[in-house]
């Protein structure tokens, strides 16, 4: 047996924490991958948490990349197992040449026998029971000396932590002082004990810029903030639940009115998932800006109510914060699998607007985007994000906001308008070729423009019909409206290697497919594309139109995204080859590297095929 | 049922204060069957809303599924309308009430639309305190599905088909007690006497009110063996006091006997009069209320009139703080943050 070599990297390695959920780990893990960031290196952290509120086990998984791939890479280079529950997991799954690191508190069972790992045992028990007397202190200051010892096993700068200490404690300032001896704590022991024996450095660098670490479902409420939104209707559940938390937090801070007290927003947690899309129909029927959050088995419930928003044409903005279906699934794994029950939700013909968020930012702008695409089209948008995206912190450029912005309300007659109208209007006559006609909102004038709202059969002034032919006249109508979607969502990014490969991606699929996408352009000629809205733009027509074999990545088992493309498209599905992740887990860049390059081989496409 | 409304009308018809005949607050012809309840409901609202002198077009009526839901088309013309999907009317129009506090809110449903199908909306529109009235349209039977028991229907009640319900009724009225609803009522569609001050006092009543409106269905559930028939109903009703609806600027020329009758004050200086029966108890009392339907109840009859009233409670808009200006007028200047906020959040976030 050949001696296998101690992991050595400088800014490129993966850390997995095993922690028991409940325990505190989470803004000890936070603190460090939060270290990292501040020393200007590219960090990504995935919180992998269990269906439970305490007890159960959780591990946290922070990716340290100075080339700045944020995907998933598989694979962890070092352990830090303080869960008993999960060790011999944890321990059998480190890479050879990884580092473990335990409680050495107690022995390690005779049954450790690895010999192509290091250990690096810190008896962090006995370290919190020799300095602490209160339960809950050693609990917690555990997973601090944990961090502390890790600093120094990295190289890292020890300023960051306190630096980061102090500004996390700014308000309850007696805090930062034993925070930071806890730190030192560890720090010391792995000094004295465990000197030079961790190859694995994270070193300063000035990588980030001006970027920001943020959760997708923080940046989705404050869009909704900024966007405008003052109705939410919405009930709990993972892992949607922190995007109305955020909008309840930044209307707090931004939505109360100065001089009375009173809010500018009204956020009412309803009986269900029903209620809650009920409750935003009915204000945006009535003229304000309102929104749910949901996932999977909201998506379901609301399905009746998504078809109503269609077929009378009121607004609707939803944010589906996709998780592991179907039914209740795995509610804490993550998984891009709702987008046909999405697209196509409720009984007879019906369509909606997707959007598709890749990171952070984008979930700010096509929040903001869904809520001016939702009025101009009177009709549902759903924001597609998941719970990869939505909770955990990702890093990404600064959300930005242009003041001279104006919301596009879409066609809303006014007073005015309506009076100085030269024929009659028609709450459902397209008078003007777009397919999207224009709408009257409650109390605006008291002889013109109202009109009665169904979900039943109607002619372009609203009455009820059950003529097959003016029924018929409507139904064609929405397609043209459909038609005009399709230039109004945010167009697809092309990037071209001009060959008849391609490669389509979506989502949180951002990640893993920009590395693996790298790693197979050092060998193969490869066009990629990434869609962000649904119905599909002439973008997306034609690149599938421009390439033999188009290689579409998802995070489903049915390749919905595919579905939606043959469907919409009339295309040949035998062009597209899809290559499918649905463990829960955030799809990663080995994993397509090694599905693509297998397909290439069995299509006889060799390495660097042509010049280009 | 399908006529031709004839245009004619008085030339001595007149108008209200705000200068509206009553024919500006009528609808469509209605489609019902001819001598359904319902229609003489649509007709007591639309007296209702003539008296009061409201703009018809500050309006907003609302409703689910069923027969019942259909009627906001006969009534109120000038208003919005929205006929929402089965059972779901009441998250609908707190929607709707959310964006605009300022429109009155008139939800119609029916019972299988609330005792069935939109139970939990019910319970929960009710709990939530919504500024609104609540109508329900009660004939204890599915029309539009030809005649099939309800919720409603009470045990050993036949409709058309001549089979008695075997399952125990839903008192909608106690329901809303329970849940603490400030206003109940409860009348019948065939007493406009009673129906008409009812509404009045629901739509001045500045929170839920409920109002539980017996509506025979003439084609399938009007027979003999049928407790929301129109003979069973008008043989066995047990009205509380009379109540009177006195409009702000009026002068009260009813003379009440001594000791009879308690006068409300409404929030806009408006009053409700109820005169009391002898048997009447205090209808500010829930606990009393209750006791008194089931009183009532098991002498076999039903109670009407105003059973419950509360004008203290506030409502959706008070118990979340909202602001007095209607969320949907608010523009970017009261809602957009702006980007010096979003530098501060950006700068707070690495």
């Amino acid at each position: 047996m050949s001696q296998t070599q101690p992991l050595a990297a400088t800014n490129d390695l993966v850390i997995r924490f095993a922690n028991v959920n409940g325990s505190g780990s989470a803004s000890a893990n936070n603190l460090f991958s939060k270290a990292v960031f501040r020393l200007g290196v590219p960090v990504s952290s995935k919180n992998i948490f269990p269906s439970n509120i305490q007890g159960l086990p959780t591990w946290f998984e922070v990716r340290v990349n100075e080339q700045g791939y944020l995907g998933r890479r598989g694979g962890y280079d070092f352990v830090v197992a303080v869960n008993g529950q999960t060790m011999v997991r944890d321990y059998q799954e480190l890479l050879p040449g990884g580092y473990f690191f335990y409680d050495s508190s107690k022995r390690l069972p005779d049954t450790f026998q690895r010999q192509d790992i290091t250990l690096i045992g810190i008896p962090l028990t006995d370290i919190c029971n020799a300095n602490y007397t209160e339960p809950r202190l050693r609990q917690i200051f555990k997973n601090i000396i944990y961090v502390g010892a890790l600093a120094y096993l990295f190289e890292m700068d020890f300023t960051v932590f306190e630096d980061s200490i102090k500004s996390q404690f700014a308000k309850k300032a007696k805090l930062i002082e034993p925070n930071i001896q806890a730190l030192r704590l560890g720090y010391d022991y792995a000094a004295q004990h465990h000197a030079d024996c961790c190859g694995l450095n994270i070193h300063r660098r000035d990588l980030n810029g001006d970027q920001i670490l943020m959760e997708g479902n923080a940046a989705a409420g404050l869009g909704a903030v900024y966007a405008g939104a003052t109705v939410a209707g919405w009930y709990p559940i993972t892992p949607s639940t922190s995007v109305v938390e955020a909008f309840e937090k930044y209307c707090q801070a931004y939505r109360v009115d100065a001089a009375t007290g009173t809010n500018k927003f009204a956020i009412l947690q309803a009986e269900d998932e029903l209620a809650a899309i009920g409750i935003v129909i009915g204000a945006s029927w009535n003229g304000a800006r309102a929104f749910t959050a949901t996932s999977g088995p909201g998506v379901s419930l609301m399905s009746e109510f998504l078809g109503l928003a269609y077929f009378s044409e009121i607004p609707v903005m939803l944010m589906d914060i996709q998780r592991t279906g179907p039914s209740t699934g795995m509610p804490t794994r993550t998984q891009q699998s709702d987008l046909l029950a999405a697209a196509y939700a409720s009984h007879g013909d019906t369509k909606h607007v997707l959007l598709f968020p890749a990171n952070p930012k984008e979930c700010f702008e096509l929040t903001v985007a869904g809520f001016d695409l939702a009025d101009r089209l009177q009709t549902p948008v759903i924001l597609m994000s998941d719970l990869d995206l939505g909770m955990n912190v990702h890093q990404c450029d600064p959300i930005e906001w242009d003041d001279a912005r104006r919301y596009d309300r879409g066609k809303v007659l006014n007073q005015q308008q309506l009076d100085d109208l030269p024929e009659r209007w028609g709450r459902y006559l397209d008078v003007d070729g777009d397919g999207i006609p224009y709408r009257t909102i409650p109390g605006t004038h008291p002889e013109k423009g109202a009109y009665f709202t169904r979900g039943s059969s109607h002619d372009e002034y609203a009455a009820y019909t059950e003529d097959g032919t003016v029924y018929a006249r409507g139904m064609q109508r929405l397609l043209v409206k459909w038609d005009t979607a399709k230039r109004l969502v945010p167009a697809a990014e092309v990037s071209g290697q001009n060959s008849r490969i391609g490669v389509v991606y979506f989502g949180t699929s951002q990640y893993a497919a920009q590395e693996a996408l790298d790693q197979l352009r050092t060998q193969h000629r490869l066009d990629s594309m990434r869609i962000k809205g649904f119905p599909f733009g002439q973008e997306v027509a034609e690149f599938m139109a421009a390439h033999d074999t188009v290689f579409v990545i998802e995070q489903n088992r049915d390749a919905q995204m595919k579905t939606l493309l043959v469907n919409e498209l009339d295309l040949d599905p035998q062009v597209m080859v899809p290559v499918l992740n649905i463990d829960g887990m955030p799809i990663t860049a080995s994993f397509l590297v090694a599905e693509i390059e297998q397909h290439l081989e069995s299509l006889s496409i060799h390495p660097k095929p042509q010049e280009a | 049922m399908t006529f031709i409304r004839p245009n004619f009308r008085h030339p001595e018809n007149h108008t209200n204060e705000i200068g509206y005949s009553i024919k500006n607050y009528e609808g469509a012809l209605s489609t019902l069957c001819a001598g359904c309840g319902h229609d003489s409901i649509s007709a007591a609202i639309i007296k209702s809303c003539f008296e009061l002198n409201l703009e018809p077009h500050k309006i907003a009526k609302i409703s689910g599924i069923g027969c019942s839901s259909k009627t906001p088309t006969y009534f109120l013309g000038k208003a919005h309308g929205f006929n929402s999907v089965h059972g779901r009317m009441p998250s609908v129009t707190t929607g709707a009430n959310m964006a605009n506090r300022d429109l009155l809110y008139i939800g119609v449903s029916g019972d299988g639309d609330t005792a069935s199908i939109g139970m939990g909306q019910f319970a929960h529109v009710v709990r939530r305190n919504l500024n609104m009235v609540y109508l329900v349209m009660n004939n204890g039977c599915y029309g539009l599905t030809k005649g099939q028991d309800s919720a409603t229907a009470d045990k050993g009640s036949a409709g058309k088909k001549g089979v008695p319900s075997v399952f125990d009724s839903i008192d909608l009225c106690q329901l809303a007690l329970q849940l603490g609803a400030g206003m109940v009522a409860r009348s019948f569609s065939g007493d406009k006497q009673q129906l008409v001050p009812l509404i009045k006092a629901a739509i001045k009543h500045p929170g839920f009110a409920f109002i539980d409106v017996i509506s025979p269905c003439v084609t399938f559930n009007n027979t003999p063996a049928s407790t929301k028939g129109y003979e069973w109903v008008r043989d066995h009703l047990e009205a509380t006091g009379t109540i009177d609806f006195i409009p702000e600027k009026s002068e009260i020329t009813i003379d009440y006997p001594a000791g009879s009758s308690r006068q409300v004050q409404l929030h806009d200086g408006s009053e409700l009069v109820l005169q009391k029966n002898a048997n009447d108890y205090d209808l500010s009392s829930r606990k009393a209320a209750m006791n008194r339907i089931e009183s009532v109840k098991e002498a076999g009859n039903i109670l009407t009139g105003l059973i419950y009233h509360n004008e203290n409670q506030g409502d959706t808009h008070a118990s979340i703080n909202t602001t007095q200006r209607p969320l949907n007028a608010l523009t970017e200047a009261d809602l957009c943050p702006g980007s010096a906020v979003l530098e501060q959040l950006n700068a707070g976030l690495r």
